[in-house]
């Protein structure tokens, strides 16, 4: 064999990996296999390379997932869409093998050449391939050729079409689930390219064979159905024959499918229109809220909000908010935490008076829930009441709420709490904020668990972002500055902390006057923990003072801390020097 | 559908019973060896078409053999699924391939040693020609894919010209042998590729590359472990059982059963829960749980005090609460220490229509009519004998043996083990007295007795009938002192056939009928 030229030698190594013995080598040919094939040629890479995949296709499923993608987009690299279909034959063995995330992908590619194929191209080809599958002896094949007819019917001839549809009525009929599974799967796409008269009759039955499959696996896919069909047929075709479908599988003896239903409700309200909705699905929907399975309620607890837009003020007061107010005392906490994270949202809808008379009392219990999880989502949400009704009528019940949270036995939900601290400040505003929240903000900077003191510094930095630096001179600063007394070394460090976050928000006049002379005394402080911490909190303030201040105050604590007999002090310090002799070269 | 229907299509059949012969035996002991502890088999099962058998044992490793007759290549297997073929010899089995499915662990935060013992096999749904299986020691569930895999031999390579084209240099060889090409590890190459344009190329060099020439003829079995299921069981794994829906499957330890999605090895669903609160108020554990061969929203699981209970997957979420419960009232006046004891179920497997769910507690044999949960529908003796020797046993702790139990493919027959390596066949057809005592050895009918088998006896209940098999086996007769250390836990029945494999020890034998 001749020396393979200077220019080819990565094509020719990257050639030879394809079968190499390590995987990653084989992955790493796979991955560039446009390089090779731009190499080759168009001609080669259609007469040759793509025959040697084709052969080549009992390697290991990482590989193979790999070529299922490249394939995808290979038109380019074989000549153009009118040489598409020689990419097929490579593709259809590999929406044969055993593993799913190989078939997929392997359909999902197939589906992306079939879309830029020339319609003749579709019938002489794709078609042919698309029966080969549906008929194909293991259901692997089965099961990939249901994600293909959405892309095979619009270009098939008449004949061609009504077969398709029988195919895909059999294999909704399959022996195996999954195949069931996959064609209630794909229902929805294909049904999409079918033509109304066929709609109504071939795929309607398809779609009754599915909603009564035996396998409630089978039949949850079914009302993802629903909705995908609903939204094709004409608005009266889908009352007659979708809506009695929901209903009835809001009462399905499966939980599983009846949880899908209060998940999809949304989707499948779109799909029957506004009118149907409130007169045939409100029953349905008070059915789900009131079920016996826990799981069912969390869903539809979670879409009460959702669904109250599509009715009316009226018709939600009437039918919804008596669950709703069933739910806020439901056994499971799950129920009630779901509830909570929606419930704010329905102030808007009801209007001002009737949140006041009616919601009100249930934000007020969710509040005082023993599960600190209900509390919280409620807590977030409060700017959805705020609009509606104002803080002033919640605010007695959300303090105890929000201390009560502050104090948690459990450090995550402390922590959940500090997040929505500036969102409650903005909230509440300043007045509320000064008399009750302040100290609670203090009191986290001394923590028992580092993650909250972490979070209490950042927020301290957020109140002042919040209600700016005149305010924090007032409110914030002082009792912060104070505590660096402590005599624990860990609250001091993390005042340290919070001043390092503090400075750029307060400016620079501010951080020279109050906070750099309580870093600097620091400086002096026995821990070598806290001394290195100085060194660090120093780095950061430089930039935002003076090159004076730099020079006059900094430079020198940092050069004795420089020389000090910890190791890491030393370090510390040393860094932040250099750091501040690169900013003086710099701007000089 | 085998099973149910035929049973009342076909009454005449199973009067006479059936005349087992020796057919095959794996890893059979020479006299004198002594049988190492990891070679024990500790897991048989067949897969849904009887063509693959698989053991495990307490080494951890997983062994499977092939059906070797009245395999036609040329019908597919749907038709061979559909074709009731008529058969003209019994099944034999060829060894196909091992692997090490478990490994010795310990468990650092609990200071605890994890065996490699093999608990279940269980053969998941075939794809293509690969055999997918599931493998559990006490903590972790394995999903295996056995699969061929062609030998590669790969020629013409594009460098190392040393080497002439077709001589058939393995890939390996001839890449990484190469100095130069230690330069491809990597991105460091994504450069030059760019650089690649048509123009640049010499169009005779480009017609130098070759793609790699592939020839093969030899084809391997490799056996991968697909996917680990784990950390989701705070006590020892009892069972693991598919679902017919193909998705989905159930890990049972003592208090609790989880659900898993065979794709997603994240996360389980914990569906039944009996931990008390306190584990002081503990009075019952899952001895045994399987799904329903054909509802997928079915399960039975068994407990140590003699109960079954069916729980429906669509009642809810956590199904605490069973649908059906299972219990034979206990007799009266019969209460002793080791009451609980031997009641407590040690294997519960449906029938293949999952009609009859069929248990096996210390001293018997239940056959239960899942639309039945007055009692069973026939119970037989297989330890009545030992009832005496009940302290003995429990001195030794035999009496805590699981034996296992299965019933055949046409749901006419019922097997268990016993001890001195022998098992024994049931007739459950209404009217069969068939009771028959097979040794695990080639001469399989050796320890057969001339015991006239009595008609069966019906007690009060007409439904309910219990029949007995010789009440004192002739060794016990004879005098021969039952060997406890001998004891057959595992078998299995073949799903079309007349066909029992089961295990002695370290040995696998096979017999036909």
């Amino acid at each position: 064999m001749a020396m393979i030229d200077e220019p080819l030698y990565p094509i020719a190594v990257l050639i030879d990996e394809l079968k190499n013995e390590d995987i990653q080598l084989r992955l790493n040919s796979i991955r560039k296999l446009s390089t090779i094939a731009r190499a080759l040629g168009e001609e080669r890479t259609r007469k040759e390379l793509i025959p040697f995949l084709s052969e080549n296709n009992d390697d290991d499923d990482e590989v193979l997932l790999a070529m299922a993608e490249e394939l995808g987009v290979f038109i380019p690299y074989v000549g153009g869409v009118e040489y598409a279909n020689v990419l097929l034959p490579p593709l259809e063995t590999l929406c044969i093998v055993e593993e799913t995330c190989v078939r997929d992908k392997a359909a999902e590619s197939l589906c992306r050449i079939g879309a830029q194929m020339r319609e003749q191209d579709l019938v002489e080809f794709f078609i042919p391939m698309l029966k080969r599958l549906a008929a194909g002896e293991w259901f692997t094949a089965r099961v990939s050729s249901c994600g293909l007819f959405h892309i095979a019917y619009p270009s098939a001839p008449e004949a061609v079409k009504t077969e398709l549809r029988t195919l895909y009525g059999q294999l909704c009929q399959d022996d195996m689930p999954m195949v069931r599974r996959s064609a209630a799967t794909n229902l929805g796409k294909f049904a999409a390219t079918v033509e109304a008269t066929h709609l109504k009759v071939d795929v309607m039955s398809m779609f009754n064979d599915l909603t009564q499959d035996d396998q409630d696996s089978v039949r949850l896919l079914a009302v993802e159905g629903c909705a995908a069909l609903g939204k094709l047929l004409e608005p009266q075709d889908c009352v007659a024959h979708i809506l009695p479908v929901i209903v009835s599988f809001s009462q399905d003896k499966s939980w599983r499918v009846r949880y899908m239903v209060a998940n999809q409700l949304y989707e499948l309200c779109e799909a029957v229109g506004p009118e149907p909705s409130r007169s045939d699905l409100v029953p349905a929907y008070v059915r789900l809220l009131r079920d016996n399975e826990a799981e069912v309620r969390i869903a539809a607890a979670g879409k009460v909000t959702m669904f109250c837009r599509i009715l009316n003020s009226e018709l939600a007061i009437q039918n919804i908010l008596p669950c709703v107010k069933e739910l806020s005392t439901d056994s499971s906490q799950h129920v009630r935490s779901s509830l909570a994270s929606v419930i704010m949202g329905m102030a808007p809808i009801l209007g001002k008076d009737a949140t006041i008379e009616q919601l009100l009392p249930i934000f007020l219990s969710l509040l005082k829930d023993e599960f600190p999880d209900v509390r919280l989502n409620i807590i977030s949400k409060l700017d959805q009441v705020n609009q509606v009704i104002g803080i002033d009528l919640l605010s007695q019940s959300l303090l105890p709420a929000i201390v009560e949270l502050a104090e948690d036995k459990h450090w995550r939900v402390r922590l959940a709490i500090i997040e929505y601290i500036p969102l409650l400040a903005s909230q509440l505003g300043v007045g509320f904020f000064d008399d009750k929240l302040g100290a609670l903000c203090m009191q986290w900077l001394k923590d028992k668990v580092y993650s909250i003191r972490e979070a209490a510094a950042n927020n301290v930095k957020r109140l002042a972002e919040e209600f700016g630096p005149e305010w924090a001179m007032q409110h914030i600063v002082p009792q912060v500055l104070d505590m660096i007394n402590d005599p624990h070394y860990l609250y001091r460090m993390t005042i340290l902390q919070a001043i390092s976050l503090l400075a750029p928000v307060m400016g620079e006049e501010i951080t020279c006057s109050m906070l750099l002379p309580v870093v600097i005394n620091a400086s002096k402080d026995g821990v070598p923990n806290i001394k290195f911490n100085v060194a660090k909190v120093l780095q950061s303030i430089i930039p935002i003072v003076d090159q004076s201040v730099v020079e006059k105050t900094i430079r020198p604590c940092l050069v004795e801390l420089s020389e000090d007999p910890d190791v890491d002090v030393r370090f510390f310090a040393t860094q932040a020097l250099q750091s501040s002799d690169q900013l003086t070269m710099m701007s000089s | 559908m085998h099973g149910g229907d035929e049973v009342v299509a076909a009454p005449s059949r199973p009067s006479e019973p059936l005349d087992w012969k020796f057919s095959q035996v794996f890893g059979e002991r020479t006299a004198g060896e002594e049988v190492q502890e990891v070679d024990i088999i500790s897991a048989i099962e067949f897969d849904k078409t009887g063509d693959h058998l698989g053991t495990g044992d307490c080494g951890g490793r997983v062994v499977l053999f092939e059906r070797t007759d009245a395999k036609d290549h040329g019908v597919s297997r749907r038709d061979l699924e559909i074709m009731d073929y008529p058969i003209s010899r019994h099944p034999e089995f060829r060894y196909k391939m091992e692997f090490q499915s478990h490994e010795p662990e310990f468990d650092y935060l609990k200071s605890l040693e994890i065996e490699e013992k093999i608990n279940k096999i269980r053969w998941c749904q075939t794809a293509n020609s690969a055999l997918f299986l599931l493998s559990t020691n006490d903590k972790t569930i394995k999903f295996w894919k056995v699969q061929e895999k062609k030998v590669k031999k790969i020629s013409d390579m594009n460098l190392d010209p040393s080497k002439a084209v077709g001589s058939g240099s393995v890939a390996s060889s001839s890449s990484s042998s190469s100095p130069k090409t230690c330069l491809v590890n990597g991105s460091s190459f994504d450069g030059s590729y760019n650089k690649l344009s048509n123009d640049f190329l010499s169009p005779g060099g480009l017609q130098l590359l070759r793609l790699p020439a592939v020839t093969s003829q030899e084809i391997n079995l490799v056996a991968r472990c697909r996917r680990v299921y784990g950390h989701a069981h705070d006590y020892h794994i009892n069972s693991i059982s598919n679902n017919s829906d193909g998705e989905t499957f159930i890990s049972a330890d003592d208090l609790r059963i989880n659900l898993w999605n065979l794709e997603i090895n994240s996360q389980s669903f914990n569906i039944v829960d009996v931990k008390p609160a306190n584990m002081e108020d503990l009075t019952e554990v899952i001895t045994s749980a399987e799904f329903h061969p054909t509802h997928c929203n079915m399960l039975a699981y068994s407990s140590s005090k003699g109960s079954i209970r069916l729980i429906d997957l669509r009642q809810s979420a956590l199904c605490d609460s069973h649908t059906k419960l299972f219990e034979e009232p206990e007799a009266p006046g019969s209460r002793s220490f080791f009451t609980e004891i031997i009641a407590s179920i040690s294997d519960i497997k449906f029938s293949k229509d999952g009609r009859y769910v069929l248990s096996r507690d210390y001293m018997t044999l239940k056959l239960w009519d899942i639309n039945m949960d007055s009692g069973p529908v026939a119970t037989f003796q297989v330890h009545e004998y030992l009832r005496p020797k009940l302290c003995d046993l429990y001195e030794n702790d035999s009496i805590f043996d699981k034996f296992e139990c299965c019933p055949s493919g046409d749901g006419l027959r019922v097997a268990t083990g016993s001890y001195s390596n022998l098992f024994r066949v049931f007739g459950c057809a209404p009217g069969s007295t068939e009771s028959t005592i097979l040794e695990a050895s080639k001469i399989p009918m050796r320890r057969q007795v001339q015991t006239p088998t009595r008609p069966s006896r019906p007690l009060s209940s007409i439904t309910r009938v219990v029949r007995r098999g010789s009440e004192t086996p002739g060794v016990d007769a004879n005098g021969n002192a039952f060997d406890f250390t001998t004891k057959l836990l595992h078998l299995a029945w073949h799903p079309t056939e007349n066909f029992i494999s089961c295990a002695a020890a370290n040995s696998l034998y096979m017999y036909y009928a």
